[in-house]
């Protein structure tokens, strides 16, 4: 890419606001402006100060935008208003004092590799409140925002020791390349261990290249140039797993990154990229297109249950519609309870800073209430940090889809 | 009838009679401009925005070029709250000659214009969006200017010097006593009494209408042509300096940011009748075709209005008289006295905005001459009111203000960024404006929805707080709208059209502004 397609780039998204015609409809949708005076609204911040942008940016109060994306979704007139926003932020940052927090929270593979190795010393350290309150008056992480569990192993060192109890034969499907994201590598080991399983029980032979950080928290935070080389870099891994073979992903907002976001919001314009992205597949999305195509086992094991499912503000970035109530409700017994709400108000790393906290509590209040009214025991969402947001908001263990999936096949 | 008496009364309130009134206060006269309308409402706020260099003229105008060059860092100098110091570009796009460059960069020299010529690279940094296969480009000290902030701005500085400003006071008659001039007879629109201004001496700045106050003194035959040109601004900056071709002045050969948006211009077209200006289908398609050539793209971004000004051109005996573009664009100064044996009256028209001051003090200079005075100019050493600071307007200026007021202020036009507070402080400061008054001065309604959503705010607000009546709330909606629709029609377009449309069902589906109960009197002022 060069300087120039950045350029016309951010000229195209600028151009998009022409198209605004002031009615509002992104406002009445805002999760965020809903909830706090303190973020103008995504109107206001978009198609109307982006007129008034050039040079020295004066708004910070842009970023209380959360990068939910619900008003580009709910414009009538297609303006690009989230990526519009997260271009005046990625310049208003430019402009400022990066937060040290904001430089540590975007790099989650580096999180990962240093948490890692010392697990349960951090875990112990994210649960004990000293040590919490002195993380939020140092560098501004709040004291009660969710935190993510560090594992003795990372998936990718797990894929490589189980060995043995991986599948003899070639699966009778081909190959397909699994994207795990970082969450699932250092954090969240079971979404990944699941998803492969469930993959392979399908007839899949599961290849998992070693690949980093896809940049998105890089990008929310507003550090472009990072999230590019990240992004770049993570095209390249994948690509080592094999020219024209499917990529499946059960992290939606990872997904969306290099479906959409590198392009719309980074510009980058590789035809890399397209190549990768083309090929990208939400792991629900894969199993409502094999149940479409009549080839899904559907022998699933009977539950006679009613499970709140979060579909996550990025899933519907993706325009894929919801997947995961269809396929899970072709369990027997299964009813799935779709909350009705636009954002569970972590987006990504927004709800975990000091500031934002408690909007981001306040946004996702209505989705609390409603998990808690449908079941207390379990509650279902695809992306990773909105599941620790309900989890720690509600107390409610919270899954990706997948995990009922592989239960209902007799897996676990 | 109310009476008042003066020194000097200046007729017309654009910018060269604001400029003259200062000058004249400044110089110690009594002073009382008169405008039949608002201030700046003619010509001086119907042009493109530019604050010109003199680059534009070191070839046809080496005179006027130099005058330029001068008058341009004087403004800066005192006037900074309304100039934005963009620098600009000359630029020779695929089908202009680059050879012009050379005689361009010559004529500069001999001029004293400071310009530089860049590489296009150098240009596409700072303006990414302009036509990437031009050939040749320079830099300039190109400006942009809000006439209206400009002209008040010097209509304060004048009333410091006790001045009087008068809008609405539309001059019937000039009085002599003798061969001299003796009173200028009003008619106060607003209230529709009479008003006599006594006075020795009248300045006729009315620009384009210069003629007919001229012939209220019974000095016939004076002809200014008004030269009209039109104007299409765009929704957004698409360029943040002005942009020029690079070539021997033509019609839509610039584009200038101003405020929030930028303008393309200009056309010009002999007039018969300055208050009837025909903005055609053709005008605006070759404004968005010489847009297409500077930037391409143009053609498919959202216009949002265009308008017509009338430069007052002086008739030239040396040019044929339908070819405006090339009378001169200097001044005239006509002396009454010589011309029609009447003491005490100077016509001044011609003239740009970037040399208002000059003009005024060219014109003070030949009244100081015929009265025998020697009074100094001091209007280019003295900074005017709002410009202390010496601040330069800036593009953010309006969001970094609603960044700071944003959880106490409440805002009335989302598109320019206008607070309640805003548009009822200055409402308390001119009770009897309109809202097309306000809005020059605050830029009510001047955004992508043109008063779509504040307009009926603005009315709302305004009755709230018991500024008009019901009548006169409905009058001045609807005078509003028309304003705005006026400038609508000859440019509905793309994205503006479902504007329009939208603003169309909120007014005459939801609101039924044509079926409002009717005023008595349609509200016009």
């Amino acid at each position: 890419m060069t300087i120039e397609h950045t350029h016309e780039h951010e000229q195209l998204m600028r151009a998009s606001l022409d198209h605004c015609v002031k009615c509002t409809i992104c406002e009445t949708q805002c999760p965020v402006a809903a909830v706090t005076p303190l973020f103008p609204g995504p109107k206001f911040v978009g198609p109307q100060a982006e007129r008034y942008r050039h040079g020295l940016s004066v708004d910070h109060s842009i970023d209380y935008c959360s990068s939910c994306g619900t008003c580009t979704l709910v414009c009538p007139q297609g303006v690009h208003i989230a990526e519009l926003n997260s271009l005046a932020r990625g310049a208003m940052k430019q402009q400022n004092n990066m937060p040290f927090r904001d430089q540590i929270i975007s790099r989650t593979t580096l999180m990962g590799a240093v948490m890692t190795p010392v697990a349960p010393v951090a875990n112990w350290a994210l649960g004990v409140k000293p040590i919490r309150v002195i993380a939020e008056k140092v560098i501004g992480l709040h004291r009660n925002a969710p935190m993510p569990t560090a594992h003795t192993q990372t998936l990718q060192g797990w894929v490589k020791r189980r060995g043995a109890s991986a599948p003899a034969k070639p699966g009778s499907r081909g190959k397909i390349i699994y994207f795990h994201g970082c969450a699932a590598n250092y954090f969240e080991l079971e979404t990944g261990q699941k998803t492969i399983e469930v993959l392979e029980h399908l007839g899949y032979e599961v290849i998992v290249p070693k690949q980093g950080c896809c940049g998105l928290p890089l990008q929310s935070n507003g550090l472009f140039d990072a999230a590019r080389k990240y992004v770049r870099k993570l095209v390249a891994d994948l690509r080592t797993g094999g020219k024209d073979i499917p990529i499946v992903s059960a992290s939606t907002s990872c997904g969306s990154m290099l479906k959409r976001e590198a392009e719309e919001i980074l510009g980058v314009a590789d035809p890399e990229l397209a190549d990768v992205g083309g090929r990208m597949v939400d792991i629900m999305e894969l199993l409502l297109k094999l149940h479409d195509e009549g080839t899904l086992p559907e022998d699933f094991a009977p539950m006679d249950v009613t499970l709140p499912y979060h579909p996550p503000c990025q899933l519907k970035s993706h325009g894929i519609g919801v997947p995961a109530t269809e396929v899970l409700e072709l369990i027997p017994g299964v009813k799935i309870k779709e909350s009705g709400v636009a954002c569970c108000g972590m987006a990504g790393t927004y709800g975990i800073k000091k500031e934002k906290y408690d909007v981001a509590m306040a946004v996702g209040k209505p989705l609390f209430d409603m998990v808690l009214e449908t079941n207390k025991e379990l509650a279902l969402c695809d992306s990773e940090t909105c599941r620790w947001q309900i989890e720690t908001a509600t107390g409610v263990r919270t899954v990706h889809p997948i995990t009922i999936i592989h239960k209902a096949y007799g897996l676990s | 009838m109310r009476k008042l008496e003066a020194d000097v009364v200046v007729i017309g309130g654009g910018s060269t009679g604001a400029g003259v009134v200062r000058d004249v206060a400044m110089r110690g006269f009594k002073a009382v401009l008169v405008d039949r309308v608002d201030l700046a409402q003619g010509t001086s706020g119907r042009f493109h925005g530019l604050l010109h260099s003199g680059g534009r003229y070191v070839v046809s105008d080496p005179h006027s070029a130099t005058e330029c060059a001068e008058e341009n860092e004087i403004l800066k100098r005192i006037q900074a709250d309304a100039i934005e110091p963009t620098g600009g570009y000359f630029v020779a796009t695929p089908t202009d000659d680059p050879e012009y460059g050379d005689r361009f960069k010559t004529g500069a020299e001999a001029t004293g214009v400071p310009v530089n010529e860049v590489s296009i690279a150098e240009l596409l940094r700072r303006e990414p969006r302009v036509n990437p296969k031009a050939t040749r480009a320079f830099e300039t000290l190109d400006g942009s200017v809000d006439g209206w902030q400009l002209v008040w701005g010097a209509a304060h500085s004048a009333e410091q010097y006790g001045a009087k400003i008068l809008t609405y006071h539309r001059v019937t008659k000039i009085e002599r006593q003798g061969d001299t001039v003796s009173a200028v007879i009003c008619t106060d629109d607003k209230t529709g009494e009479t008003v006599q201004i006594g006075c020795s001496f009248v300045l006729n700045c009315a620009a384009a209408w210069g003629g007919q106050v001229a012939a209220m003194a019974d000095c016939h035959g004076v002809e200014v042509v008004p030269g009209a040109g039109i104007m299409i601004a765009m929704n957004h900056r698409l360029v943040n300096t002005p942009v020029n071709r690079l070539t021997y002045p033509a019609d839509g050969d610039i584009i200038v940011p101003v405020h929030t948006v930028s303008i393309i211009g200009t056309t010009d077209q002999k007039a018969e009748d300055p208050d009837r200006l025909q903005i055609s289908y053709e005008e605006v398609q070759q404004m968005m075709d010489c847009g297409e050539q500077l930037v391409p793209g143009f053609r498919q971004s959202r216009a949002l209005h265009a308008w017509a000004g009338a430069r007052p051109l002086v008739k030239d005996s040396r040019v044929s008289a339908t070819d405006t573009r090339h009378m001169s664009r200097g001044m005239s100064i006509i002396d009454h006295s010589e011309r029609d044996g009447l003491k005490g009256l100077l016509t001044i028209a011609g003239g740009k905005l970037t040399t208002y001051r000059l003009m005024a003090k060219k014109v003070v200079d030949a009244m100081c001459e015929q009265l025998g005075e020697q009074r100094e100019c001091r209007t280019a050493d003295e900074v005017v009111p709002g410009s202390e600071k010496h601040t330069f307007y800036s593009v953010s200026h309006r969001l970094h203000d609603r960044e700071e007021d944003r959880l106490s202020e409440q805002i009335l036009c989302e598109c320019e960024l206008l607070t309640k507070k805003m548009f009822t402080d200055l409402q308390d400061e001119q009770p009897l404006a309109t809202f097309d008054d306000l809005r020059r001065q605050l830029r009510l309604g001047m955004g992508p929805c043109q008063g779509g959503f504040c307009s009926v705010r603005a009315t709302g607000v305004s009755h709230d707080r018991g500024k008009i009546d019901i009548e006169r709330a409905t009058g001045l909606l609807r005078l509003f709208l028309r304003n705005r629709w006026i400038g609508l029609w000859p440019i509905l377009n793309g994205d503006q059209v479902r504007q329009t449309a939208l603003d169309d069902w909120i007014f005459e589906g939801t609101l039924d502004i044509g079926h409002l109960p009717q005023p008595a009197e349609e509200v016009l002022r």
